[in-house]
């Protein structure tokens, strides 16, 4: 009994984590971004303005939801909650320190990619159940760009589960006690990185909403609270894909002298400002360009690190 | 364990039931969806994670996704509807029926002559399907991959453009 209420605590303590740390993160990105682009950013609200977030969302809740007429109701309703669970429920199998994390089983690595996968739903479905061209559009590059980055999302993860011998989320960060997986996996890190920023949809692969040319994209029909979903669920999986990375590449809660926990939630952050800078720094790219560099360079690189790692691990091996 | 099996398998069968009389095709694949996310379910409480894992991320993460992706560039609206519930018509259930009534009965038999056993008694891990995969099955993996590699080229030449 005691174990069943340690982890349902844990999942509350991970649940209110993420919620309190996506707005934060609303916040954070507008004044890093003003940062680097030399102006101010929110500054108002507040002491730094940090309860800017704090009004917009006040602002978002009053808003008129409202459905279109020419919309499929039924799955434009369900659109925007299918990418708060998904990446919600990732988190459950991220181990932020020893003992502490939601759920501990053995396909820890495939029950992220399954829930990434899921996520592409939303995307894809709030797009065709706008019933507008330019959600339309938004949604049949949100489906073709998240499938093929999908591919090679998996085969980067293969060379850090061969080198850790196993799925569990655990035993890959305890297999990098010794050295991180950045420096043996530096190319399955490059191409896990680029393609989790694929999979969020994030800024420089913000190709489904890509303002400029679409409206806003799959959620141009969204209003109140919908939109706020869509935009939360964006910001949380800027925080899943931080922890991932931490996990499978950066040796999880391993670091000297502080707690294990503390080093876990530090090695995320600097990988939350990292995301941001990208923000702030990278054009968007065409769309056909993303996806020849996603087929020609990414997925050969994918499997050629997975070929090496396994010529080596099995070299090796055979050493002893 | 037998309480969420049963769960899964009555939101299985339901689920599927609403994929076949769906006229929404969109509709239609969002229950089957649901279908095949109850047999991960199944599965999983059949003591094979790995399976269940493969099913989410293979049928419902990428199969469906492109079927989805199908109904999308053909954006087929209510005109499609109206046709799909003409050509509907109870008669058209007769020849599935019997069959299916072929297979009910071969499992009523089945579960008649004792035969049965329970399923999942041994969880089977990833090493374990690997394994078995890489050695007693490796014939039938070559030939699988064999046979993706011809769809990949077939997919690439029917898509290539000219350039001339």
């Amino acid at each position: 009994m005691f174990e069943l209420n340690w982890s349902a605590l844990i999942a509350i303590g991970v649940l209110l984590g993420v919620f309190t740390l996506a707005p934060g993160l609303i916040w954070l990105e507008r004044r890093l971004l003003a940062l680097w682009q030399d102006r101010y950013g929110p500054n108002r609200v507040g002491p730094f303005g940090i309860f800017q977030v704090l009004a917009d969302m006040i602002k978002i809740f009053f808003k008129e939801d409202w459905i279109p007429p020419f919309a499929d109701k039924f799955v434009f309703f369900i659109a925007p909650g299918i990418i708060m669970l998904t990446v919600l429920m990732s988190f459950a199998v991220i181990p932020v320190a020893p003992g502490v994390g939601v759920m501990d089983i053995n396909v820890g690595v495939l029950f992220f990619l399954a829930m990434s996968s899921l996520g592409a739903y939303s995307v894809v479905l709030g797009g065709w159940s706008s019933n507008n061209k330019y959600s339309l559009l938004g949604g049949l590059r949100a489906a073709s760009q998240m499938i093929s980055y999908e591919v090679f999302m998996g085969l980067s993860l293969l060379g850090v589960v061969a080198m850790a011998g196993s799925f569990n989320l655990r035993e890959i960060v305890n297999a990098q006690a010794g050295m991180w997986n950045i420096v043996p996996q530096f190319f399955g890190f490059v191409v896990f990185m680029v393609a989790g920023l694929a999979e969020m949809h994030r800024i420089p692969f913000d190709i489904p909403e890509a303002e400029s040319e679409l409206v806003a994209g799959f959620h141009s029909e969204y209003s109140g609270m919908k939109f706020g979903m869509f935009f939360v669920g964006e910001y949380v999986g800027i925080v899943l894909i931080s922890a991932v990375i931490t996990t499978f590449f950066l040796g999880g809660w391993h670091g000297p002298f502080l707690p294990p926990m503390v080093w876990f939630f530090l090695k995320m952050f600097v990988f939350i400002c990292f995301f941001i800078l990208l923000r702030a720094s990278l054009p968007r790219p065409r769309f056909d360009q993303l996806m020849t560099w996603g087929w020609k360079l990414m997925l050969p690189l994918a499997i050629l690190n997975l070929a090496v790692t396994g010529a080596v691990l099995v070299a090796v091996n055979q050493g002893h | 364990m037998a309480v969420i099996f049963y769960i899964s398998s009555a939101v299985a069968i339901l689920s599927t039931v609403m994929v076949i009389t769906r006229m929404n095709a969109v509709h239609a694949l969002l229950y089957l969806i649901v279908s095949l996310l109850s047999v991960a379910v199944i599965f999983f409480t059949l003591g094979a994670p790995f399976i269940a894992a493969l099913e989410v991320i293979i049928y419902a993460g990428a199969i469906m996704v492109l079927f989805v992706f199908v109904m999308m560039m053909l954006n087929m609206g209510t005109k499609a509807a109206e046709q799909e519930r003409k050509w509907i018509n109870p008669r058209m259930y007769v020849g599935p029926a019997i069959l299916a009534a072929i297979l009910g009965v071969e499992l009523v038999y089945m579960l008649a002559s004792g035969s049965n056993r329970a399923a999942g008694f041994e969880m089977i891990g990833p090493k374990a399907v690997g394994i078995s995969l890489y050695s007693s099955y490796i014939i039938g993996l070559e030939l699988a991959g064999m046979l993706l590699l011809a769809g990949l080229v077939g997919a690439f030449h029917l898509g290539r453009q000219d350039k001339d």
